[in-house]
């Protein structure tokens, strides 16, 4: 426990912890409209502006922020046209993107240490200014995703039906992307481009193995995502492991102990149960 | 005669250079309760969805309330009722929420939900006998439930207008009666419906007036047609496959 009197293992921590707070809460509308994946294509979109953000001189983490929301503005066009090119384009963005970051990160005098951190995360380099940014982007993207959840809700789930209602849906989508894209560049420092994905996606997969409604999923997702958080910086500074590695090992085993839980739950109450006959669908018309 | 609700004039729809809908017209006035049908391909679908906006227009003119569709901002004056719920992504969601996504065309995207809004949810949700299923997950009910769920989330908005699109394609006989129910309340309540159908069932007797599209035209517009041939039969199981998809064969030109 000691090593949490350091400074630099408290910002760790609480960098940790709002990225574990508020990426579940963005990955759960990502999750629900099949695109769990994107984190992943748009980490490696701001990869190119780690790489640009190097080679100027300029915050790689700021740069980083504009280029990742261009991407994602991109793939959420592509994917708002609906054709069936757009995996490939996909795939251009995602390759392109992390090839660009590596070309641009070679050409400035960075070392390859220094490309590690934005691969695999750094989160114990985390300055007092890094902290703040995290911190007051991460708080953003928690009260946003909150606040519009029944929009989001009705976007993520039905978007016809929310067109049909007059919902502002092309806005909506937009305003997914660029949290994604932010959400990915603050996460960034913690998990890594890599591992970005697996904060998003894990804990709310882990939370509708048990959950019955959208509510309870976004908040059992976000209490695993904060444990996750909580625990593997504590395990990496205890066992001094890598602290992105370990956060995403603890949101994994998580998953695996809720999917197993929920499987052993629903099986006891199946057989304390009396077993009740399956009632046929009826015919699919009246007949006279 | 007082203002019509829906009118389409001389609507053309096509995908990717196909003509699904050709110059249809339709007007659907206060109170009515109109059927559309016609075999599966034959456009009926697309004309509904060319309504709501869902698909443009290649030519022709909608208007809804008067104001053409472009400029129509008044949402909350209509509930559409898919087909069918959307394929699950594996996050869940309980009929409760699903319903209250119906509030948000009246309450718009900022505001949180008020006593009013619960009071419609529930009110829905009765409506259409699923109060007691409120809090399970959509996923756990059969098809017929599903599909009630989505007549109540358009119910809980509180609109004049219906619009449904197969409302009783692969419903169980129970769930059939339930809806013909709710939308018998609320024509009676005075809101007028757009409903596309391919068999009327207990919803029959509710139709003031049907539509026929056959290969992308109107071809019939007044009283219900009867059953014609083999289709009038007590046997008939309407499940065969219906005329040809594609009105102008793929290979043929």
């Amino acid at each position: 426990m000691e090593l949490f009197q350091y400074p630099y293992m408290q910002r760790a921590l609480i960098a940790a912890l709002v990225i574990g707070l508020a990426a579940p809460a963005l990955g759960i509308y990502l999750v629900q409209r099949r695109l769990a994946l994107i984190g992943d294509g748009v980490g490696h979109v701001a990869l190119t502006g780690v790489g640009a953000g190097l080679l100027l001189n300029r915050s790689p983490v700021l740069v980083a922020v504009i280029v990742a929301t261009l991407g994602a503005v991109a793939i959420e066009l592509v994917r708002a046209r609906g054709r069936t090119s757009g995996d490939l384009a996909l795939a251009l963005l995602f390759y392109g993107g992390i090839a660009g970051g590596v070309m641009l990160v070679g050409l400035s005098d960075s070392t390859s240490a220094n490309l590690n951190a934005y691969l695999f995360g750094s989160l114990t380099t985390i300055s007092p200014t890094d902290l703040t940014t995290i911190a007051v982007l991460g708080v953003a993207i928690l009260v946003t995703m909150l606040a519009l959840r029944p929009a989001l809700f009705a976007v993520c789930h039905d978007e016809e039906y929310a067109r049909v209602s007059g919902l502002p849906v092309r806005t909506l989508n937009l305003l997914l992307a660029v949290a994604t894209a932010v959400t990915v560049t603050i996460a960034m420092r913690a998990v890594g481009v890599l591992l970005i994905s697996a904060l998003m996606v894990v804990p709310v997969a882990a939370a509708q193995q048990v959950a019955r409604g959208f509510r309870s999923t976004m908040a059992a997702a976000m209490t695993l995502g904060l444990f996750a958080a909580g625990s593997g910086v504590w395990v990496a500074a205890n066992v001094d492991t890598a602290p992105g590695a370990s956060v995403v090992l603890m949101a994994i085993a998580s998953f695996v102990v809720v999917a197993v839980l929920g499987a052993a739950w629903r099986g006891l109450r199946r057989r304390g149960a009396p077993a009740v006959a399956p009632v046929p669908e009826p015919h699919e018309v009246v007949l006279h | 005669m007082s203002a019509p609700v829906i009118t389409v004039t001389h609507g053309v729809v096509g995908y990717d250079g196909r003509p699904v809908l050709r110059d249809a017209s339709l007007t659907v006035t206060p109170g009515e309760v109109v059927a559309v049908l016609g075999a599966n391909g034959s456009g009926k679908s697309t004309l509904i969805r060319a309504v709501l906006g869902l698909v443009p227009l290649s030519s022709g003119s909608v208007t809804l309330f008067g104001r053409p569709l472009r400029r129509f901002r008044q949402w909350q004056r209509i509930g559409y009722v898919p087909q069918r719920l959307g394929a699950g992504s594996g996050v869940p969601a309980t009929v409760g929420e699903v319903v209250a996504a119906g509030r948000l065309a009246r309450r718009g995207v900022l505001r949180p939900p008020g006593v009013a809004d619960r009071a419609a949810v529930a009110a829905a949700l009765a409506a259409v006998g699923l109060t007691d299923r409120a809090g399970d997950p959509v996923a756990t009910l059969s098809g017929g439930q599903q599909q009630r769920t989505l007549i109540a989330r358009a119910l809980a908005g509180q609109p004049e207008l219906l619009v449904l699109d197969e409302p009783t394609a692969g419903v169980d006989a129970a769930s059939q009666e339930a809806f013909a129910g709710a939308l018998r309340d609320f024509v009676d309540g005075g809101g007028t419906v757009l409903l596309v159908a391919h068999e009327l069932g207990p919803l029959r007797p509710l139709i003031s007036r049907a539509v026929v599209v056959h290969q992308g035209g109107i071809c019939h517009d007044g009283a219900v047609p009867e059953p014609a041939g083999h289709h009038a039969e007590p046997d008939h199981d309407h499940v065969h496959p219906h005329g040809p998809d594609e009105p102008a064969g793929l290979w043929s030109r």
